[in-house]
């Protein structure tokens, strides 16, 4: 069913076990984090990994879709469901006109674009303009009721919430990648002038694309938001579009299972080495330079290299 | 008092003057961009981070060993340069046969670590460092008044990039870059070590930024972020020059400080994105960028 191969099914009900399990005996904020994080990563990895393309903004869509949320929950009084639905439209709508634009360049110069856009809302969720709080963000976010009706502001209850967001994205995601899209997709990114030889319009199914992952990355941080109970500056800024890129390449770029893996590694390690402060930024570049140099398959990557599947 | 376009002239002629300073800075870092991706096709994503431990380098230099400003502008550099030197021979070298990607993820890196060891070294507000005393005070120049430390920085980077210009298309080692650069097999095959070209020509573009670095001490608080947040907008500057041309990232970076300064007069509440509207309207009009070759 929607395209899983015997080893992915299999992993995937891994996933599922240990993530039904995982409130029980980690601490759910942390589980609901790397969930977050993950569907973060995999809107990521649908870009860096199977387009080519390397976005290092990112942020602005997941910090944006934080925002959001927090303004829809806290000012406006709306249910979770429309704050996380409404994190992922306005999400995907900066990401329709900052695609836009961006798609006219390729390689480093894409990346350099898509950085100098997550600058500009940045500088946007700086100014204190009553909607983004400006240095102090958006604190107190209630998480209201699910559907107006069930209360969900107990974290055990909040985690079915996260839990059935993120296997509906990861699904999804899933049979993105594994439909005749995705292989057009792969195919541009082996090949770009083979692909527009063949006819199909390149342009296009990279802003589908780079859509779907501000989309994706604007859902993850309005659950984020909802989980955290804050919306700050952090989530917007280019420490975090860092932050997601590293995840997708320590997972395994091009993989479907590396950013659940590279997010629940990179959280783990901000959450232990939190007494460490300034030193967590050094160790992550020390990962950068590591999975560059030695690793640059990652680790699903390597693993899936092994069993010879393709995870 | 002079009004210029409803403007008093004492404003528009400071903003313009600090826009100048900014576009010296876009100047002389888009040009180590240029000049480094030329060569080794790596954009050195590091470049910012140089930049700042350039001008702690010449704030160390004065207050651990008691060397000043002047001797600082030339220290400094070859120091930065140095350690360009290293990490090009130890890092940066093995991403060059792999995908393009990967050298900007590395130095991405590189850049994480400095600036962490930095901040956890100095703390994130940094220090402050007061350049030489004979450029300190200011100029009356009747219709403004003009520090003299900033009048002399805009003709340093001038001076500087009039230099980098000349090497590179009038000399012939410029000449030997540039075949380099448009096909390297067949300059290594005239007996030219290309590999050490290579090498020189990262620590020479690193140098550049460790020497911005020096002019920025006396100017900004010197902090471990002060690299990234111009960083983010002398990468917009590339986007708009693009990097095919020497000449073009020069024009590009002053220009763009200039249209800076005078939004700062105009339309303050836009001078900081402004950079980053003309990168959208040169997306639209002129994808490859102003001066740029289709990338």
């Amino acid at each position: 069913m929607f395209g899983f191969t015997r080893a992915q099914g299999i992993g995937f009900a891994v996933m599922l076990a240990v993530l039904v399990v995982a409130p029980f005996v980690a601490y759910p904020i942390f589980v609901m984090q790397v969930m977050c994080f993950a569907l973060f990563a995999m809107g990521a990895n649908l870009l860096t990994g199977y387009t080519g393309l390397l976005s290092l903004g990112q942020a602005a869509y997941f910090g944006m879709g934080g925002y959001i949320a927090g303004y829809a929950l806290q000012t406006l009084h709306l249910t979770p469901e429309v704050g996380i639905a409404l994190g992922g439209l306005v999400g995907a709508a900066i990401g329709v006109v900052f695609g836009w634009l961006s798609i006219r360049r390729q390689t480093i110069y894409f990346a350099m674009v898509t950085l100098a856009l997550a600058q500009l809302v940045e500088f946007f969720a700086v100014q204190d303009t009553g909607f983004t709080g400006g240095e102090n963000g958006i604190q107190g976010i209630p998480r209201g009721r699910l559907f107006g009706v069930f209360p969900v502001g107990h974290d055990l209850q909040f985690y079915w919430v996260v839990l059935a967001v993120f296997v509906i994205g990861f699904v999804f995601v899933h049979r993105v990648i594994h439909s005749p899209f995705g292989q057009v997709v792969k195919a541009i990114r082996e090949n770009e002038n083979r692909a527009i030889s063949l006819g199909y319009r390149v342009e296009q199914y990279k802003w589908i694309v780079f859509i779907l992952a501000a989309g994706l990355a604007g859902v993850a941080g309005a659950m984020k938001a909802l989980v955290m109970g804050i919306a700050t500056l952090t989530d917007v800024g280019n420490a975090t579009s860092g932050i997601v890129v590293l995840m997708v390449l320590v997972g395994g770029i091009g993989t479907v299972y590396g950013p659940l893996i590279g997010a629940a590694i990179i959280i783990a390690m901000q959450y232990y080495l939190a007494g460490f402060s300034d030193w967590v930024t050094v160790i992550q570049g020390v990962i950068f330079i590591a999975c560059v140099l030695a690793f640059r398959r990652g680790i699903i990557g390597e693993l899936g290299a092994k069993l010879k599947l393709s995870l | 008092m002079m009004m210029i376009l409803g403007k008093p002239a004492p404003l528009l002629f400071g903003q313009l003057l600090l826009g100048i300073i900014n576009g010296s800075f876009y100047a002389m870092l888009s040009l180590g961009l240029a000049i480094i991706f030329g060569l080794l096709n790596v954009i050195n994503f590091a470049h910012g981070a140089l930049f700042m431990v350039g001008a702690f380098v010449t704030w160390g230099l004065l207050h651990y060993l008691g060397i000043g400003y002047w001797p600082a502008l030339v220290v400094a550099p070859v120091m930065v340069g140095a350690f360009g030197l290293l990490i090009e021979r130890t890092l940066i070298r093995f991403t060059y046969k792999l995908d393009i990607l990967y050298g900007l993820l590395l130095t991405f890196g590189l850049a994480l670590v400095l600036e962490g060891l930095f901040t956890n070294g100095f703390g994130s507000s940094g220090v402050s460092y007061n350049g030489p005393d004979i450029l300190s005070g200011t100029l009356d120049l009747g219709f403004m008044y003009l520090p003299v430390y900033r009048a002399f920085v805009v003709v340093a980077a001038i001076v500087i990039c009039f230099a980098v210009w000349f090497t590179i298309e009038k000399t012939s080692l410029g000449a030997l870059l540039r075949a380099a650069t448009e096909n390297p097999a067949l300059v290594q095959s005239f007996g030219v070590n290309v590999p050490r070209l290579i090498s020189l020509t990262f620590a020479g573009g690193v140098a550049l930024a460790g020497l911005a670095g020096v002019l920025a001490a006396p100017l900004y608080s010197v902090n471990p972020g002060m690299g990234t947040s111009l960083i983010n907008t002398v990468f917009a500057v590339v986007v708009i020059g693009g990097m095919g041309s020497i000449g073009g990232a020069i024009l590009t970076g002053f220009g763009l400080g200039i249209i800076q300064g005078f939004t700062e007069v105009f339309y303050p509440a836009a001078s900081s994105v402004v950079v980053f509207a003309v990168m959208a309207v040169v997306l639209l009009a002129r994808p490859a960028g102003l001066f740029g070759r289709v990338a």
